[in-house]
């Protein structure tokens, strides 16, 4: 018996991430965004989700990508965290896809800094590569209040 | 947990908080029939609900109290202490059986059996004398039972028990009603027992459900959606304003109407009387007063005043806290009392009221008050301000020192006639929702303490500004005025030495802080771009500190509904919330304590406390890089001075006309003192007159020095800036009253030694306390 798990995928850079759909409340198109003076720079703004203040989380710069073109506009995964919504910006949308437990891999040694810590790991699909994020991980920010490491703008 | 046991354990929690109020006014109206009547139905209720629950524990405890209280109620034993005591006891005894019943579902290990056995030992004390005997005889369930006619014809006293307790025997062989056999037996009139049966339909919950109990998450759920319901109609009307269509104007304003109402209904459902944290007062004021030996009645007024319930939680702690403190440090012993000429007991009084859309709640005391002159000296021991300031203080500024933290420190509840502890984290607690503090007081007549809350917290009126191209709304809580500079005006407004900027308002020196800058809105050179054309100034207050936030633009005031960040927001302390505008768009609330302590206006204990005018000169004091501020200073001979900001204590401008002379010392009257004044000009050049500045320049700059309470002026020629700088001295100066040199904006600027400077004028200065 093979046991699956449907995963919610995204493009970032080129790379393939992906988070299982239970954890995805919807996809919506780029939002106009409300910026935070002061807010880690990973935070690119509060979005209006039909009342709900959520915030939005770049997650090129959450996990040290270089930042997107400027004319590409961002879309919405808005996931649902033990805090409440919170809007990931990715470059493009991918399928829902299932995966095989069995193809899971642990991340590769050359996944360097904080990437390695949000990865929880990576399926092996046809002829690409899945990363599954850890969402409460990703949305947890304590890490880079306590380093101290926000931008300065 | 069954819904049944549940239900048991709500019941039970709001009967017993009611038993407590009940006994300690019981305490002050012993013979009151109806008080013991209660008590001891509620008691009842609960030994009947956990019997019947099988809580064998519990209901041992209950039957040890209730026979207690139906031999004070038959009049076989007139309360005392004891009693009282002994009573209060197994109320507690049976909250904590309820608490193990709510975490265990076992009414717990504890027996109290020395509680019960306590119990049983007051209820056999020997009877009172020449007190009348109520007859025996009827059955205790029975008078308890204010849900049988036979009860309630009993309560009035339109039967007599005798006849009450034949007619009940005759009512088990026969099986009659209680009322026929009363009436034929011409025990009652008919008339009473029709009254009776009515009475007793209205007493029954089914014949008329008039509350219904709801989750507190489901108020909270319809709150958040009349919230969306508010901006959705905001969003509405700014859209019926653009077009013409009289129809859907006409519909978008009923639309408005119906909201605005709705909004205010659903306000009330969760609005909860102050009563709710008093009640639990009556109680806490007789232990303590019991514990300190002191005799204290305790009134209160306007318990009906409503708040929202997250107001009331939020004050429940600081409340009690004042009011502890009340017993404790402010109502004097009663031979205190005595001797003062005052009653023995004390009155503490607890006052509820709206007035301007805010409620204000007072807690007053007639004790001995707060001892001004001690909380002088304790302030400036601590020192937590100035001797020199202290002094010119007024009593009710002193009187507020109490709420500062460091005031209160454990030793201090015994050193200090006023109140100690926590005072500090009252005012955080009532400012965190947006309610201030005040405390009044008369030495030897009592002391008030006055808060003043807003109603609610979910909708408040906020002022919206941009800054930067943002748009950010201000409560309107902490908004005082607002000032707007015209072209040209502003440059003379705004005094701007570089890095504290402030504002003259009305001859007070304001703090100002450009928003755009703080936020780091725009490019450090923001601040003469923000001087521009015009400015507009919001003068806020935070923290009793007044403070002017520099926005590009001021646009309207707005309901808004206050919504919390997420928690990747939560280490960004310059907003409260955010809220959702009618374009749909979400703007931030600005947290002006945040922003004023961001922008350091309130920067330490020091200056949270230093007078409004010297808080200017406060906003940038040493910023931890190994920087500090420095006032630099011109005064003869185009010679730049620098002296450090924290031994300025003011900036002043005296007329020339105002120097008077003591001797061959000039000197000035100054805040009541006779203040010494130093030309520096002619003690860093040596020479004796330096003409031009004396007479034909009728402004004289005059930089404030203090030390232990006395003051000297320096006057100088210009006040040129404030800076900070990191300071190396350089090449030991021989000049007098040179510490040595330092590059200061690119200039060579010598560095003053000021206590030097001033003892070389005037030997002694502050050692001897002449002319204080």
């Amino acid at each position: 018996m093979v046991s699956t798990q449907q995963f919610c995928t995204f493009f970032l850079d080129g790379h393939i991430f992906g988070t299982p759909v239970p954890k995805v409340q919807e996809v919506i198109q780029h939002q106009e965004m409300t910026r935070v003076p002061l807010a880690p720079e990973v935070v690119s703004g509060l979005i209006n989700l039909r009342g709900q203040i959520v915030s939005a989380i770049d997650l090129r710069r959450r996990l040290g990508l270089p930042d997107r073109a400027p004319d590409k506009l961002p879309m919405n995964v808005v996931v649902r965290t033990n805090d409440g919504a919170v809007s990931l910006l990715v470059d493009e949308i991918g399928d829902v896809i299932e995966v095989e437990e069995e193809t899971l891999e642990k991340p590769p040694e050359t996944l360097q800094g904080f990437a390695r810590e949000v990865v929880r790991g990576v399926y092996k699909l046809s002829g690409k590569l899945l990363l599954a994020l850890d969402i409460d991980r990703v949305v947890d920010l304590s890490d880079l209040n306590k380093a101290g490491n926000n931008r300065e703008f | 947990m069954d819904d049944i046991v549940k239900d048991f354990l709500i019941e039970s929690r709001e009967n017993l908080d009611r038993l407590d109020q009940e006994l300690v006014k019981l305490e002050s109206d012993p013979s009151s029939k109806d008080l013991l009547g209660s008590i001891f139905r509620t008691i009842h209720t609960i030994k009947g609900s956990c019997g019947f629950l099988g809580f064998a524990r519990l209901e041992k405890l209950a039957h040890a109290g209730e026979n207690l209280l139906s031999r004070l109620r038959d009049g076989k034993l007139t309360l005392s202490k004891e009693i009282t005591t002994g009573l209060l006891a197994t109320v507690d005894a049976v909250r904590q059986m309820l608490n193990s019943i709510q975490e265990s579902g076992q009414d717990g290990t504890e027996d109290h059996a020395a509680l019960i056995e306590q119990l049983a030992a007051l209820a056999t004390a020997p009877p009172v004398p020449g007190h009348s005997v109520p007859a025996s005889g009827v059955s205790e369930e029975l008078l308890a039972d204010s849900g049988k006619i036979g009860g309630v014809l009993l309560e009035r006293g339109q039967v007599r028990p005798e006849d009450l307790a034949r007619a009940l025997e005759q009512q088990e062989l026969g099986r009659k009603r209680i009322g026929e056999i009363l009436v034929a037996h011409g025990a009652a009139q008919p008339e009473d027992v029709l009254a009776a049966q009515q009475t007793i339909e209205s007493r029954n919950p089914e014949a008329a459900i008039e509350t219904i109990r709801v989750g507190v998450t489901l108020l909270d759920r319809l709150m958040n959606l009349v919230g969306e319901l508010v901006l959705a109609r905001n969003q509405l009307l700014q859209f019926s304003n653009s077009t013409q269509d009289a129809a859907f104007q006409a519909v978008s304003q009923r639309m408005n109407l119906i909201a605005t109402e709705l909004q205010e209904e659903v306000m009330k459902t969760r609005m909860q009387p102050i009563g709710n944290v008093w009640n639990k007062f009556p109680r806490t004021v007789r232990d303590l007063a019991l514990n300190c030996g002191k005799q204290i009645r305790l009134d209160m007024e306007g318990q009906d005043t409503e708040l929202d319930r997250t107001i009331i939680e939020a004050i429940k702690d600081p409340l009690t806290h004042l009011v502890r403190n009340a017993v404790d440090h402010g109502i004097e012993a009663a031979e205190v009392r005595k001797q003062a000429g005052k009653n023995e007991t004390g009155i503490l009084t607890l006052r509820a009221f709206h007035e301007g859309g805010q409620v204000n709640i007072e807690i007053t005391d007639d004790g001995a008050g707060l001892n001004g002159q001690r909380i002088r000296q304790k302030a400036i021991e601590r020192g937590l301000v100035s001797a020199q300031h202290a002094e010119r203080m007024s009593d009710h500024d002193l009187f507020n020192l109490i709420f500062l933290p460091g005031f209160s420190t454990a030793e201090q509840v015994t050193n200090v006639s006023g109140r100690g502890v926590g005072m500090d984290v009252v005012k955080t607690n009532v400012e965190k929702i947006g309610g201030t503090v005040d405390v009044q007081s008369t030495a030897g007549k009592g002391t008030t303490v006055k808060i003043k809350i807003p109603l609610t917290l979910a909708i408040i009126p906020a002022l919206m500004v941009t800054s930067g191209g943002e748009r950010f709304a201000i409560p309107q809580v902490s908004l005082l005025e607002l000032v707007r500079m015209e072209t040209g005006e502003s440059g003379k407004g705004i005094e701007m030495v570089h890095g504290a900027p402030v504002y003259r308002l009305r001859g007070r020196l304001l703090p100002l802080v450009y928003l755009n800058r703080e936020l780091r809105l725009s490019d450090a050179a923001g601040i003469q771009k923000a001087q521009g054309p015009a400015a507009n100034i919001v003068v806020v207050q935070a923290d009793g500190q007044e403070f002017g936030l520099v926005v590009d633009e001021i646009t309207d005031t707005e309901e808004i509904v206050v919504k919390p960040l997420g928690k990747q927001l939560k280490g960004v302390t310059a907003y409260s919330g955010a809220t959702i505008m009618g374009d749909g768009r979400v703007a931030l609330i600005l947290d002006i304590l945040g922003l004023a302590q961001r922008g350091q206006v309130i920067c330490s204990r020091d200056s949270a406390l230093s007078d409004k005018e010297t808080a200017a000169t406060a906003t940038r004091q040493e910023s931890g890089t190994g920087q500090q501020a420095l006032l630099v200073v011109q005064c003869g001979d185009q010679s730049r001075m620098a002296i450090p900001l924290s031994l300025v204590a003011r900036l002043e401008e005296f007329p020339a006309s105002a120097i008077e002379f003591a001797g061959t010392q000039e000197v000035t009257q100054y805040r009541g003192q006779i203040m010494p004044l130093i030309r520096l000009a002619q003690i860093v050049s040596g020479k004796k007159e330096i003409a031009e500045t004396s007479v034909a320049d009728s402004r004289l700059q005059v930089v404030v020095y203090s030390e232990t309470g006395r003051s000297v002026g320096l006057i100088v020629d210009r006040i040129v800036d404030i800076v900070d700088e990191k300071l190396v001295l350089q090449t030991p100066s021989p000049r007098r009253g040179v510490l040595g040199s330092s590059v200061i904006q690119k200039r060579v600027t010598d560095l003053l030694d000021v206590p030097g400077v001033v003892r070389e004028v005037i030997p002694g200065f502050a050692e001897s306390k002449f002319s204080a």
